[in-house]
C-alpha cells in the first residue's frame, strides 16, 4: 500500500485547526435513501414477524408460570448442607435455579419480543430534529436583570449589618447539627496503645482456649494464640475489639537462626517467639507462615515479615516490623506473657510515633 | 362529561383523547407529551451502556427493597438457629444470621441476594463502559462538561454504594475489608485516628458499624445517586443526545428515531433484557457465598481475598506500594506519623480520579477549542485523546489486576514478588507505552480511511488490461460512506503564545509542549481536490503503467 500515506506531511498546509475554518470539504450528502425492510414490502414476512413476537410473549408467560411452579411446587425445608441428608440442599439449589430461570425467561420474552417488534414492524425512518441553543443571550440578560432586581429589592447590599449577621447565623446554624457527630465515638487515641496482654497472662490456642506448654512447641511449628483472659470478656465488654488487637502468632525456630537485638535477649523462650498477628500495613490478620524461610505473609496485601529477623518487613507494603510479645515460662511450664507489647499493634496512625516513645518510657 | 360545571373548549372524540383531556385539564401533561412524545434519539449500540447502568440501578432498588424486609443490621450477638447445619449454635451477629436466614429460610431469598449483587456488578460495569464511551468519543466537550462531572460523581457514589452494601452481611471477608478501611483511615494525617474512632464508634470493629453502613447504604447513598441520575438525565434532555458523524448529520441537528413508539419500545424492551440477563446470572452463578466465610472474627482470614471488582483498583494500589524499600515509608516529623506506605498508594488512585474529573477542562486548555460539539469524534480521529484514554485504562487496569496479584502468582506458578515487580513497572511504564502505541494505531487507521476514500474498496474483481497487466478493480465509496470518513478535523499543534505583557508563561510553554506531543503527527481528511487527483491518477495508470502506482494495485 501507499505512497499516499505520506500526504499528510506534504499537504499540511491544508490542515484545518480548530481556529482555521475554510478548508475545502465535501458537502454533506444528506440522509441516505431509506432501504425498506423485508417486513415493509412483504406482508407474509410482516405476519411471521408478528407471530415471532407473540411467541416470545408466550415464552415470557411460560417463564412466569415456571417461577410459580418452582416457588410453590418445590418442597424446601430441612437441614441444608448436611452430609447425611443432602436432599434439602439439592431441593434448595433446584428451586433457586428454577426461580431465577423463570424470572429470566419472563423478562427475556418481553424484552426480546418488544425489541423485535420495534425492529421489524415499527417504522424505521430516521427523523431529524433541530438543536437549539441551551439558552438565548436575550434570556440570559433578562435573567441577570431579574436576579439583580431581587438582590436590590432585598436590600442586602445596602444594609451591611443585616448581611453580616445573616452570614454569621447561616454559618453557625448548620454547625449545630455537625456537632451531633462528635459523639459518634470516643476521641482518645491512647486506647490504641494497649492490649489485654499483661505480665503473667497465659498464651492459649485459638480457638480452643487451651494453654500451651513450652515443651509442646516443637521446632518449626506455629500456633495462633490468644490471651487467656480474653475468654472472660463478654461480647458487650468488647470481646471482638480486644481480640482484634490481641491476636498473636507463636513460632519456634532454631535459636541459632534468630537475630536478637539488644534489650530483647530474654523475650523468647529457647527459640519460641511470639509476634502480633495484626499486619502493620492496614491490619489484616497475618495467617500464613512459611516454615522453611521463616517468612510470615499477609494474605491481604502480601506484606512479608522475616520471623528470624524480629519480623522486619522484607517485602510488600507494610511500613514497620510486627511488634514482639515478650514471653516466659510459668512455674507449671506454660507459656506466659512478660508484659504487654512495647509498641502499639496494627497499622500506623498519626499518634503512633508519640505512643511508641511514651510506651518506651513506661517500661523503663 | 355532560353536566360538569367547567366547560372545556376541546371536545375529544377518541377514548385516548378523552383520557388525555381529563388529565391535561387537571395537571397539564400535553406540554410534556409534546416535548417528549416524538423527541428524536440517535441510535447506536455504544449508546446502550448508560441505559444498562440505569436499568441495573432500577433492578438494584427493586431487589434491595425486598432484601430490607428480612435483613436486620444489628451487631448484637446471637447463637445461630437456622437450617444451615454447619453454622448451628455458632455465635454470630444478628446481621450475619439474618443474611443466612434470607439465603436459606426465605424462599427465593438467595436469588434476591444474588440478583442484588449481580445487578451491582453490572451497574458499575455498565457505568464504567459508558464513561469510557463518553471519553473516547469526546462527548464530554462543551456544552456537556458539567454532565461529565455528574457522571464522575456517580462513579464514586457507585463505589460507595457497593462497598457499604457488601460490608453489611458482617462475614469474615467483608469484615477484613472494613479492617482495611480502618487501616487507611488511621493513616490520614492529623485526623485519621479520630476519623476511625468516630466511624467505628470506638475501636475496630465495635458494635455500631453495620447499622451506620446500613443507613448509608439504603438511604443516603441511594438518595444521592438518584439525585445525580435525575440531574444527569435532565441535562441529556437540555443538551439533546450527541450523534456520530455521518451523512445528514450536522452540529445543528439530531438524526434518529422518535421516542414513541420505536425508541421507547427498544429502550423499554432492553430493560427487560437486562433484567433477564441479571436473573440468569443470579440463578446460575453463585456470588458472595457468605455461608462459606463464616461470621466476622478478627482472627481468621482467607488467602486469595479480593474486593468486588470496582474496588479492586484501590486494593491493588495498596499492594503495589513498597512499604520498607528503599527505606521505611513512615516518618515521624511535624508532630505526627506520616504513613506514606498507605498514603502513597492513594496518590495514583487519586490522580486517576482527579484526571477524570478535570479532563474536559484540561483538554480545552491544550486545544483552545471552546466550541460546542454535538457530533462525536470517532476515536481514531482524536489520536491524542484515545491515547490518553488507553493510558488511563492501563493504569487503572494494572491497579485492578494487582488486587489479584496473589491469585495470579498461585494460578500461573509465578513468584509473588515477581508479579508485584512487573505490575509496578507496568503501572509506571504501561501508560506511556500505551499512549504512544495507541496514538500510532489511530494514525494508521486514519491512513487506512484515506486509502479507502482515495482508492475505494478492493472489489476482488481482477481484470487484464489490453497491454497484458492484471489489476484488481477498486470500487469507489458511495458519497454517504465517504462522508463518514472525511468529516473530521485534524488540528495542528498550537505554538506557545505570549500573554498580554508579551511574555510566554511557564503554563503556556507546558500547554504548547502537550499540544506538540498530541498533534505534531497527524493525518488530515481527504479533500475533494485530492480525491479528484487520485481518480485522475487511477485513470492514467490504467492506460499507461506508472511504476510508482503499481505497488498499491496489488
Amino acid at each position: 500500500m501507499g505512497n499516499h500515506s505520506d500526504d499528510a506531511r506534504k499537504t499540511s498546509s491544508v490542515v484545518v485547526t480548530s481556529h482555521e475554518e475554510g478548508k475545502e470539504t465535501f458537502p454533506n450528502p444528506g440522509l441516505p435513501p431509506h432501504a425498506p425492510r423485508l417486513t415493509d414490502v412483504d406482508p407474509h414476512k410482516a405476519k411471521s414477524a408478528e407471530r415471532q413476537v407473540s411467541l416470545l410473549f408466550v415464552i415470557s408467560i411460560l417463564g412466569a408460570i415456571l417461577f410459580w411452579v418452582a416457588y410453590f411446587g418445590i418442597k424446601i425445608g430441612g437441614e441444608y448442607y448436611d452430609v447425611m441428608n443432602p436432599e434439602p440442599t439439592n431441593a434448595l439449589r433446584l428451586q433457586n435455579l428454577l426461580l431465577g430461570l423463570g424470572i429470566a425467561f419472563s423478562m427475556f420474552g418481553i424484552g426480546i419480543g418488544v425489541v423485535h417488534w420495534a425492529r421489524t414492524l415499527m417504522p424505521d425512518h430516521e427523523m431529524v430534529e433541530y438543536r437549539h441553543a441551551v439558552s438565548a443571550e436575550a434570556d440570559r440578560a433578562e435573567a441577570q436583570e431579574i436576579v439583580e432586581t431581587i438582590i436590590a429589592e432585598s436590600g442586602i447590599k445596602r444594609r451591611p449589618l443585616l448581611r453580616n449577621t445573616l452570614i454569621g447565623s447561616v454559618i453557625l446554624a448548620p454547625l449545630t447539627f455537625v456537632t451531633f457527630l462528635r459523639d459518634l465515638g470516643p476521641a482518645d487515641p491512647s486506647v490504641l496503645k494497649h492490649t489485654m496482654w499483661d505480665k503473667g497472662v497465659r498464651l492459649v490456642r485459638d480457638p480452643s482456649g487451651t494453654p500451651i506448654k513450652a515443651s509442646d512447641v516443637t521446632l518449626g511449628s506455629a500456633y495462633h494464640v490468644l490471651p487467656e483472659n480474653l475468654s472472660s470478656l463478654s461480647h458487650d465488654q468488647g470481646y471482638l475489639n480486644e481480640k482484634a488487637k490481641a491476636v498473636v502468632l507463636l513460632m519456634r525456630l532454631d535459636p541459632s537462626d534468630l537475630k536478637v537485638s539488644a534489650g530483647r535477649e530474654d523475650w523468647n523462650v529457647d527459640g519460641i517467639i511470639a509476634y502480633s498477628k495484626v499486619c502493620t500495613h492496614v491490619g489484616c490478620p497475618i495467617a500464613l507462615y512459611e516454615q522453611r524461610t521463616h517468612h510470615l505473609l499477609c494474605p491481604c496485601h502480601q506484606s512479608t515479615f522475616d520471623a528470624a529477623d524480629e519480623c522486619k518487613v522484607v517485602f510488600g507494603p507494610a511500613g514497620h516490623a510486627l511488634p514482639q510479645l515478650p514471653i516466659a515460662v510459668d512455674s507449671e511450664g506454660y507459656l506466659v506473657a512478660q508484659s504487654d507489647f512495647h509498641e502499639p499493634v496494627g497499622p500506623a496512625y498519626w499518634e503512633r510515633g508519640k505512643h511508641v516513645k511514651e510506651m518506651a518510657g513506661e517500661t523503663k | 362529561m355532560s353536566h360538569t360545571t367547567v366547560e372545556t373548549d376541546y371536545q375529544a372524540k377518541t377514548s385516548t383523547g378523552r383520557i388525555a383531556n381529563f388529565v391535561d385539564s387537571r395537571v397539564g401533561l400535553s406540554g410534556i407529551i409534546k416535548e417528549f412524545g416524538r423527541k428524536i434519539f440517535p441510535d447506536h449500540w455504544t449508546f446502550m451502556f448508560g441505559e444498562v447502568a440505569l436499568y441495573s440501578l432500577v433492578i438494584l432498588i427493586l431487589s434491595g427493597t425486598f432484601l430490607t424486609l428480612w435483613f436486620n443490621p444489628s451487631m448484637a450477638p446471637v447463637a445461630y438457629d437456622g437450617s444451615y447445619v454447619p453454622m448451628k449454635g455458632t455465635e454470630m451477629s444478628v446481621a450475619y444470621a439474618s443474611t443466612l436466614h434470607i439465603s436459606f429460610d426465605v424462599r427465593g431469598g438467595l436469588l434476591l441476594r444474588q440478583i442484588h449483587h449481580w445487578a451491582a456488578l453490572m451497574f458499575m460495569l455498565a457505568l464504567t463502559i459508558h464513561m469510557l464511551r463518553v471519553f473516547f468519543t469526546g462527548a464530554f466537550r462543551r456544552p456537556r462538561e458539567l454532565n461529565w462531572v455528574v457522571g464522575c460523581v456517580l462513579f464514586i457514589l457507585g463505589i460507595a454504594a457497593g462497598f457499604t452494601g457488601y460490608s453489611l452481611p458482617d462475614d469474615v471477608l467483608s469484615g477484613n475489608g472494613l479492617r482495611i478501611v480502618d487501616g487507611i483511615m488511621k493513616a490520614l494525617p492529623l485526623v485519621g485516628t479520630y476519623l476511625s474512632l468516630f466511624f467505628f464508634g470506638g475501636e475496630f470493629p465495635g458494635e455500631q458499624l453495620i447499622g451506620r453502613l446500613y443507613s448509608m447504604h439504603i438511604m443516603i447513598v441511594p438518595a444521592l445517586i438518584l439525585l445525580c441520575v435525575a440531574i444527569h438525565l435532565f441535562m441529556v434532555v437540555v443538551h439533546k443526545h450527541t450523534q456520530y458523524p455521518g451523512p445528514g448529520r450536522t452540529e445543528g441537528n439530531v438524526v434518529g428515531f422518535p421516542v414513541g413508539p420505536v425508541y421507547a419500545a427498544k429502550a423499554g424492551g432492553f430493560f427487560f433484557i437486562v433484567f433477564g440477563i441479571i436473573a440468569f446470572l443470579a440463578s446460575t452463578f453463585t456470588i458472595n457465598a457468605i455461608w462459606n466465610y463464616g461470621p466476622y472474627d478478627p482472627s481468621p482470614v482467607q488467602a486469595g481475598t479480593q474486593p468486588d471488582w470496582y474496588v479492586g483498583f484501590g486494593d491493588g494500589a495498596l499492594r503495589l506500594m513498597p512499604g520498607a524499600w528503599p527505606w521505611h515509608w513512615e516518618f515521624n516529623v511535624l508532630g505526627g506519623t506520616w504513613v506514606f506506605s498507605v498514603l502513597g498508594p492513594l496518590i495514583p488512585a487519586g490522580l486517576i480520579i482527579m484526571a477524570m474529573f478535570i479532563w474536559p477542562w484540561l483538554e480545552r486548555w491544550v486545544t483552545k477549542d471552546n466550541r460546542e460539539h454535538h457530533i462525536l469524534d470517532r476515536p481514531r480521529n482524536a489520536p491524542y485523546r484515545t491515547g490518553v484514554g488507553v493510558a488511563g485504562i492501563i493504569a487503572y487496569g494494572t491497579l485492578m489486576v494487582a488486587a489479584s496479584s496473589d491469585l495470579i502468582a498461585t494460578h500461573f506458578h509465578l513468584s509473588l514478588n515477581d508479579v508485584a515487580y512487573w505490575l509496578r513497572a507496568s503501572l509506571i511504564l504501561g501508560p506511556l507505552v500505551g499512549f504512544f502505541v495507541t496514538q500510532r494505531v489511530c494514525l494508521a487507521l486514519q491512513r487506512k480511511d484515506r486509502e479507502l476514500v482515495l482508492h475505494g474498496i478492493e472489489s476482488g474483481q481482477v481484470v487484464q488490461l489490453p497491454h497484458g497487466e492484471f489489476i484488481e478493480v477498486h470500487k469507489p465509496l458511495d458519497e454517504y460512506r465517504r462522508y463518514k470518513l472525511v468529516n473530521f478535523e485534524s488540528p495542528a499543534p498550537l505554538a506557545a503564545q505570549p500573554n498580554k505583557k508579551g511574555k510566554i508563561s511557564f503554563a503556556e510553554k507546558t500547554r504548547a509542549g502537550l499540544s506538540k506531543i498530541w498533534f505534531q503527527d497527524r493525518v488530515v481528511s481527504v479533500t475533494p481536490a485530492e480525491l479528484e487527483a487520485a481518480h485522475q491518477a487511477h485513470d492514467e495508470n490504467h492506460g499507461s503503467v506508472a511504476a510508482s502506482d503499481t505497488k498499491e494495485i496489488h
